[in-house]
């Protein structure tokens, strides 16, 4: 499912493989922190919360931009969903419980979740009531580095990298130097057996 | 009618016969044994063993009072099953077996019952209480066949030297269950690395080799005849064959499981592993096997423990002690002639003519002119011990699932059937 | 990370040096948790934990229902007092009652050792042994091991001395294999009444010397001594047992600086340990509690799933 009004900065078609390269993700991240910039003027109350593991990339990337443009620094957090997912007794596997680290209070911030892939929106969901569980925040904003479609929640980011049409058998994998990998955006088709 | 078992091994150590040849029975007495007998009957025999009945010392019948754990009638029906014509059943009833009239209705149940010989043992003290004795000579009058307290020992050595005295008046062995109580306390399994692990109760093993020492020395100062019940540890088998060694009066029985499993099959907290007593250390289940193949130990007894499965299915320090052995006693001793451990003429010295002379009783041999209380055994048959199959009323057996090789066929009391294997039933019929 | 998924927590025997640090760096997320202003978080929402207590138990049953509670479990206790067990049913019978209410976590405490075992074989829930009479606690043994690690940063190469009723403690007995198996070297000490036959086997360093005990230790636990086994001619008296064995402020003069002291309480205070040694600088005993939680957490969480 794709949204009703589509996005002008969509990119259509299957062009599978690599869909973003280093280049065009740095620049998608500058775009992605001057509107965070644009939106958010008083910087000092914004903190920036990364979704382990690479929502964390994504915000402190989103942070040093924000810092070379403005000269603010804005505090980066890190929030492990894991204990707020719905799947988790679904799951074969028992996913890795890692700490939550939030820099100073979520009570009266400006809290922007920052993940790299929006999906079904679950993970979404699960984010909102973690941040919720520490404190009441004034504002909770969402920024994303690709949209790729299929919501299952009434969800939306306030500020989306690059929509990309996928279909429910890709996957989009975000790649981050800090994980020993070129930046880039992969587009592949889920391998079945 | 006469009956020819015919081209059987016949094993018989008392008349020193090992080799394949023909039995003839006939009004239920042993005729002769030799080539080309024929007779009105023939039982084919070959590639069986033909044994003297064997003889379980020490079972618990449990009736009278425990009829929903055994019966005289169930409890003889699983011994003919596993290839004995004759069990000595402990006193341990309720009522106790400590007077005449208990032994009287005994021995009435099983005349009308029994598939087997059944060979009371009285009790040494009233209620088994190790306070004052039992009425000893009236039992004897009645048909007990020894005297045991067992489960229970007098803890009172006094108690214990007059009854030796007593007994030794009637001409009664005294069966000793070796456990020094205040020792043993709340212990329910052997104590050592694995009780330890487990986090359960101990008995020490000196909980037993202090009674055995005692009983020892006592029927040293009395003269009279005493038999030590399920020995179980290394200092136990040492102290019984310095006995032997100055000619005290003494002998002594091993079970089958204290021949085959040691502490260590307890990890998973079996409760039909809890016995008394306990299994314990594999040097102690070595030093058993040794002391049964030189003599020291003298016979093979189950101490077939009925109970239960409300009894057995508990926290493992609530369950009763005991297990069942009748049926698979015989088989777990095959393993051991199988490993080339024993012959299979010293099996049946330790499960027939042993028990039959420490008793006093008849049989243990295939002589002419003797009641035909006769085994037939396949060595060789393989089977898997299924509990739900077993002829006891109780299932409390930690073989369950166990691949045994070689089992009784053909249990033959007085000449006539008291069991017949079915799978062995059905090709006789075949071939005849 | 180590993380097969499994049914059931029986005791630290079953448990790899890997999967034993899952379990501690699982609680050191959940101790942050714990110290949130708002200490809950939805995990086990619609799971039914019950706190089966056949023995009397204060801070263990607590601890697990905190942390079921604060992991939004629901979390039922079942005492020895309030259950049919003693109105004559079967443990068998109590479990499977409680299992037919949809029950998807047991923890279980019991006087009889193998009683977490038995459980497992009849149940399909998780069942975690919280203590079997003198077999294992092994959710203690683990708030120890993260006690320790806290507060020294490793296991490994770390001296434990773990002094008292060594014979009849399912506390030293899952402390000895959790600290062996992270590779931490352990000592016992007490009267020989309390050193169990089967020691050798366990590769421990034995004394019956208290100075010797604590000379060179990292770490000392105190096990708490029933004064009822008196009668089981164990020691003659406390009394004397205070003066040859219990921990005071003089005995530690020989001790390492860095010391940490431990107790699984509850303290019998001037038995075992004197009072101004358990609220000393080295005691750690309180660390042991509020850890407590947030190992249990980390227990319900990994062995939640399992009985799917």
């Amino acid at each position: 499912m794709w949204p009703e009004n589509m996005p002008q900065n969509a990119s259509k078609g299957p062009s599978r493989g690599l869909i973003i390269d280093k280049t065009r993700m740095g620049e998608l991240v500058q775009e992605l922190a001057d509107r965070i910039v644009a939106a958010n003027p008083d910087l000092s109350e914004v903190t920036l919360v990364g979704i382990r593991t690479r929502g964390t990339h994504l915000a402190r990337r989103i942070a040093e931009r924000v810092a070379k443009s403005v000269g603010q620094t804005v505090p980066v957090g890190i929030l492990d969903i894991t204990l707020y997912r719905d799947d988790l007794r679904a799951r074969i596997d028992q996913p890795e419980l890692l700490r939550t680290e939030i820099p100073g209070p979520v009570e009266g911030h400006n809290i922007i979740l920052v993940d790299d892939v929006l999906f079904t929106g679950r993970t979404i969901r699960a984010a909102l009531d973690g941040i919720m569980d520490l404190g009441r925040a004034r504002k909770i904003q969402l920024a994303v580095l690709v949209d790729r479609g299929h919501r299952e929640l009434p969800i939306r980011a306030n500020y989306t990298g690059q929509y990309i049409e996928t279909t429910q058998d890709e996957t989009v994998r975000v790649r981050f130097v800090e994980d020993g990998d070129e930046d880039s955006v992969i587009l592949r088709e889920i391998q079945r057996p | 009618m006469s009956l020819i078992i015919k081209g059987g091994r016949v094993i018989d150590p008392v008349g020193g016969l090992d080799r394949v040849c023909d039995l003839e029975i006939d009004k239920g007495r042993i005729v002769r044994t030799g080539r080309g007998l024929s007779g009105e009957r023939v039982l084919e025999a070959s590639g069986l063993w033909v044994l003297p009945g064997l003889i379980d010392m020490h079972v618990h019948l449990r009736e009278p009072g425990y009829e929903y754990k055994e019966t005289i009638e169930s409890g003889s029906r699983a011994a003919a099953a596993g290839g004995f014509t004759a069990v000595a059943c402990m006193a341990n009833t309720d009522p106790v077996n400590d007077n005449g009239s208990v032994t009287d209705f005994i021995l009435s149940q099983a005349r009308r019952r029994a598939a087997v010989r059944i060979y009371p043992v009285g009790a040494l003290t009233k209620k088994l209480k190790g306070e004052q004795l039992a009425e000893i000579a009236e039992m004897k009058v009645r048909g007990v066949v020894a005297l045991s307290d067992d489960g229970a020992t007098p803890m009172n050595a006094e108690v214990m030297r007059r009854g030796l005295e007593y007994a030794s008046t009637f001409g009664l062995p005294v069966i000793a269950h070796c456990d020094d109580q205040n020792l043993s306390r709340k212990g329910v399994m052997h104590e050592g690395a694995v009780s330890m692990r487990l986090g359960l109760p101990g008995i020490p093993d000196a909980a037993e080799a202090c009674i055995v020492g005692r009983e020892i020395l006592l029927a040293e100062l009395t003269g009279a005849a005493l038999h030590i019940a399920h020995v179980s540890s290394r200092r136990s088998v040492a102290l019984i064959r310095g006995a032997k060694e100055r000619g005290v009066a003494v002998t002594a029985e091993v079970t089958p499981h204290h021949l085959t499993l040691n502490d260590a099959a307890l990890a998973e907290y079996d409760t039909n592993l809890k016995v008394s007593p306990p299994l314990r250390t594999e040097a102690d289940r070595r030093a058993l096997v040794e002391g049964l193949i030189d003599g020291t130990l003298d016979a093979v007894a189950s101490d077939h423990a009925p109970h239960n499965i409300a009894e057995k299915e508990v926290e493992f320090e609530n369950a009763a002690f005991g297990m069942i052995g009748l049926e698979t006693s015989l088989p777990l001793l095959l393993r051991l002639v199988h490993a080339g451990t024993l012959t299979p003429s010293q099996l049946v010295q330790v499960m027939a003519v042993a028990p039959a002379r420490i008793l006093g009783l008849p049989g243990g041999t295939l002589g002419k002119g003797v009641d035909a209380d006769v085994s037939l055994v396949d060595p060789d048959r393989v089977f898997s011990v299924d509990p739900q199959t077993l002829l006891s009323r109780s299932r409390n057996t930690p073989f369950g699932g166990w691949e045994l090789k070689g089992k009784a066929v053909c249990t033959l009391l007085r000449g006539k059937k008291a069991y017949e294997d079915r799978e062995w039933k059905s090709r006789q019929k075949v071939s005849s | 990370m180590a993380w097969g998924k499994r049914k059931d927590l029986l005791g630290i025997e079953d448990l790899s040096r890997d999967e034993i640090e899952t379990i501690l760096d699982t609680a050191e997320s959940f101790k942050e948790v714990s110290l949130r202003e708002i200490k809950k978080v939805p995990t086990l929402r619609g799971t039914t934990i019950v706190n089966l207590f056949l023995e009397p138990s204060t801070r263990t049953r607590t601890s697990f229902e905190l942390a079921g509670k604060r992991l939004s479990a629901d979390v039922i206790n079942v005492s020895a007092a309030s259950s049919s067990i003693l109105k004559g049913e079967s443990l068998k019978d109590t479990a499977w009652n409680i299992e037919a209410m949809n029950t998807d976590i047991l923890v279980v405490r019991h006087s009889a050792a193998g009683a977490a075992h038995f459980l497992s074989k009849v149940l399909d829930c998780s069942v975690i042994n919280g203590g079997d009479g003198a077999h294992e606690h092994p959710s203690q043994a683990l708030l120890d091991l993260f006690s320790i690690r806290e507060r020294k940063k490793r296991i490994e190469g770390l001296t434990v001395s773990i002094i008292g009723d060594i014979a009849h403690s399912r506390v030293a007995l899952s402390n000895i294999l959790a600290l062996q198996k992270m590779g931490a070297r352990v000592r016992i000490a007490g009267p020989a009444t309390m050193i169990p036959l089967g020691v050798a086997s366990l590769g421990v360093e034995v004394t019956y010397d208290m100075d010797a005990a604590i000379e060179g230790a990292d770490v000392i636990m105190m096990l708490r001594i029933q004064k009822e086994r008196q009668g089981a001619h164990l020691f003659p008296s406390v009394r004397e047992y205070a003066t040859h064995f219990g921990l005071n402020q003089q005995r530690l003069r020989g001790a390492k600086k860095n010391l940490l002291i431990m107790h699984p309480g509850p303290i019998n205070r001037g038995v075992e340990i004197a009072p101004d040694v358990a609220d000393g600088p080295y005691s750690i005993i309180l660390d042991q509690v509020t850890n407590g939680v947030a190992v249990r957490m980390a227990i319900l969480f990994l062995y939640s799933g399992a009985a799917q």
